[in-house]
C-alpha cells in the first residue's frame, strides 16, 4: 500500500524533493505538498482503491506524511470490508 | 481602583463604543490625508483594548473572538482604517495567545502588550508570492541564537507605527516554500526601506506601505509551532472573521445613514412613503444576511476552538472561506443600494449621507486575499469535501 501511495505522490503531489527522500513518517507539508496537490493525490488514491474519503479524515492530518495516508486509507478499507 | 482596573470594569461593547466615537470624528480626515488613524487608535489604547483576548494571568481579559469581533464591527460603524488596523492587529494576538504557549519570551511580550498597550503588524504578502499566505520565498537565517531576516514586503499596514511586526518566511534556506515559520520581531530590531507608497482608493488611513524588511533578534522569537498550523486553524479563521465583522460594520453604517435619509424624506410628505423606502429594505435584508453569516462562522470557530481536528477539517476552511466570500461581495451590493437611495447626498463627500469612503473602503474586501484565489481554493476542497447541507450542523 505504501508503495502505490509514493507512487501516486510521485505523479500528483508536485513535490520539489525526489519521494524516495521523504522517510515514511516525515511531514509531506514541510517537504513542500501543497493543499491543491494534496487533494489531487486524494483523487488519485479514491481512483485507485475506489473508496470515497469520509468527512472526518479530511483534514490536513490525513494527509501529512506516507503513514498517515495508510493509516487513513487502511480505516476506510476495513470500513468498507465490515 | 486604578483608572486601568476602572476602564477594564466596563463592559467591552461600551468601552468600543467611546473609541468608535473618537475614530468617527476622525475618519474623513484619515481618509482624505491617507494617514495612521492615530486619534482612533490612542482610543483604543486608551480604553486598554489591545490585548482583551491575551489570557488574565498575562495581564489580559480573556476575551472570546466572538467579543472582539463585536469591538471590530463597532469601529467599522465608525472608521474602517481605525477598525481595520485593530482587526489586524488582534490576528496577530490571537496567534501569539494560542501558538506561542510555554515559550517564556512570548509570554512575556504578551504581558508588555496589555501594560503598554502595544500594536502588532504583519508581513506575509511578499515580492513575487502574492496574497498566498502559505508561501514565502525569504527565509530566516538562524545562526546559533540569532536570527537574520531579509523580506520584500509588498504590503505592511501601519508598519511605520507599529511596536513589533509578526513576519512569516520559509524555516530555513534549504526549506520549501511551504515550510514557514512566524517570527515577532520588535520596533529596535528592524529596519523598513520604504519601497511602495499606499495611496489607494480606500482603506487610506491603514497605511499599508511596501517595505524591504530587515531584521536581527534572538531566535526564541520564532513561533514555536509551524505556521502552517497556526494559518490552518487560527490565522485564516480569524482574519475572515474579524475583516467581516468589520465589513458589516462599513455596510451597516451605510444603511444607517440610507434609513436616516429615507426617515427625513418620509417626514417631509407625510402620509406617502418614500420612494427610497423600498430599496432600504432590500438593502436591510442583505445586511441581515451579511450579519448571519458573520455570526455563524464565529460559532462554529468558538465550537472547534481547542479543538485542532476540528480545526484542520476541510469542511472548517470551506465555512471560513465562504464567510469571507460571501460578506466582502454582500457589503458593496448593500453600499450601493444606500447609495441609490441617499443620490446625491450620498455622492456627495461632507454630507451626514455622505457613502463615497464607505464604498471605497468596502471595495478593500474582495481584494484583501483575493476572492478569486480564496474561490480557487475552495474549490479545490469541493473536489473531495462534501457541502454541508445540515440547517444546525
Ligand atoms: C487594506 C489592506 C491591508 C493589507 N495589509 C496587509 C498587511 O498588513 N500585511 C500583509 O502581509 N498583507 C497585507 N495586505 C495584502 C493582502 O493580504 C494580500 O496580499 C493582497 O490583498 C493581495 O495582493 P495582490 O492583489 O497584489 O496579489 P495576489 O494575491 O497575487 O492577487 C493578484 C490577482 O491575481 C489573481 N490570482 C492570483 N493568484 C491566484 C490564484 N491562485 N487563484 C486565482 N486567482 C489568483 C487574483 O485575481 C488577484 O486579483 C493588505 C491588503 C489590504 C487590501
Amino acid at each position: 500500500m505504501k508503495q502505490t501511495i509514493r507512487t501516486l505522490l510521485a505523479k500528483h503531489g508536485n513535490l520539489p524533493v525526489a519521494i524516495e527522500d521523504v522517510a515514511d513518517g516525515a511531514d509531506l507539508y514541510d517537504a513542500g505538498l501543497s493543499s491543491f496537490a494534496s487533494v489531487q493525490v486524494m483523487l488519485a488514491l479514491e481512483e485507485e482503491f475506489d473508496i470515497e474519503f469520509p468527512e472526518h479524515l479530511l483534514n490536513r492530518k490525513s494527509f501529512s506524511s506516507v503513514d498517515e495516508i495508510a493509516a487513513a486509507l487502511t480505516e476506510i478499507l476495513e470500513e468498507q470490508a465490515a | 481602583m486604578t483608572a486601568a482596573a476602572k476602564i477594564t470594569a466596563l463592559a467591552l461593547a461600551d468601552r468600543a463604543k467611546r473609541a468608535a466615537k473618537v475614530a468617527a470624528e476622525f475618519a474623513d480626515q484619515v481618509d482624505i490625508e491617507g494617514r495612521f488613524p492615530s486619534e482612533g487608535m490612542d482610543a483604543l489604547k486608551s480604553e486598554r483594548l489591545m490585548g482583551i483576548m491575551i489570557r488574565p494571568e498575562l495581564g489580559g481579559e480573556g476575551a472570546s473572538l466572538t467579543e472582539v469581533a463585536d469591538v471590530c464591527a463597532i469601529l467599522g460603524q465608525a472608521c474602517a482604517a481605525t477598525a481595520m488596523t485593530y482587526a489586524m492587529h488582534q490576528i496577530q494576538i490571537a496567534s501569539l495567545a494560542d501558538y506561542a504557549v510555554g515559550s517564556a519570551w512570548h509570554e512575556a511580550l504578551q504581558k508588555r502588550i496589555c501594560d503598554e498597550q502595544l500594536l502588532i503588524a504583519s508581513a506575509t504578502s511578499e515580492a513575487g508570492i502574492g496574497g498566498n499566505l502559505r508561501n514565502s520565498l525569504c527565509a530566516i537565517e538562524v545562526d546559533g541564537d540569532t536570527a537574520r531576516l531579509t523580506k520584500d514586503a509588498t504590503v505592511i499596514s501601519y508598519g511605520a507605527d507599529a511596536d513589533a511586526i509578526m513576519v512569516t518566511s520559509r524555516r530555513h534556506p534549504d526549506a520549501a516554500h511551504s515550510d514557514q515559520v512566524a517570527t515577532i520581531f520588535l520596533k529596535d530590531q528592524y529596519t523598513l526601506e520604504q519601497t511602495s507608497k499606499w495611496d489607494t482608493l480606500g482603506m487610506r488611513g491603514t497605511c499599508s506601505d511596501g517595505y524591504i524588511f530587515k531584521a536581527e533578534a534572538p531566535s526564541e522569537q520564532i513561533l514555536p509551532r509551524p505556521f502552517a498550523e497556526i494559518a490552518a486553524q487560527s490565522m485564516l479563521a480569524v482574519s475572515h472573521l474579524l475583516w467581516g465583522s468589520l465589513w458589516y460594520g462599513i455596510a451597516a453604517d451605510a444603511a444607517a445613514r440610507a434609513q436616516s435619509f429615507v426617515k427625513a424624506a418620509a417626514r417631509k410628505s407625510p402620509g406617502q412613503v418614500p420612494p427610497g423606502a423600498l430599496r432600504l429594505a432590500e438593502a436591510s435584508s442583505l445586511l441581515q444576511l451579511v450579519k448571519a453569516n458573520v455570526v455563524a462562522g464565529l460559532k462554529q470557530f468558538e465550537g472547534c476552538k481547542g479543538d485542532s481536528d476540528a480545526l484542520n477539517a476541510m469542511s472548517f476552511s470551506v465555512a471560513m472561506n465562504n464567510v469571507k466570500i460571501g460578506t466582502s461581495q454582500t457589503i458593496l451590493e448593500i453600499i450601493n443600494h444606500c447609495m441609490l437611495i441617499c443620490g446625491i447626498a450620498g455622492y456627495k463627500n461632507g454630507t451626514p449621507f455622505s457613502l463615497g469612503r464607505h464604498l471605497r473602503d468596502a471595495h478593500s474586501a474582495q481584494l484583501m486575499i483575493s476572492n478569486d484565489r480564496i474561490l480557487g481554493n475552495t474549490s479545490t476542497m469541493l473536489l473531495v469535501n462534501k457541502q454541508d447541507t445540515s440547517l444546525l450542523g
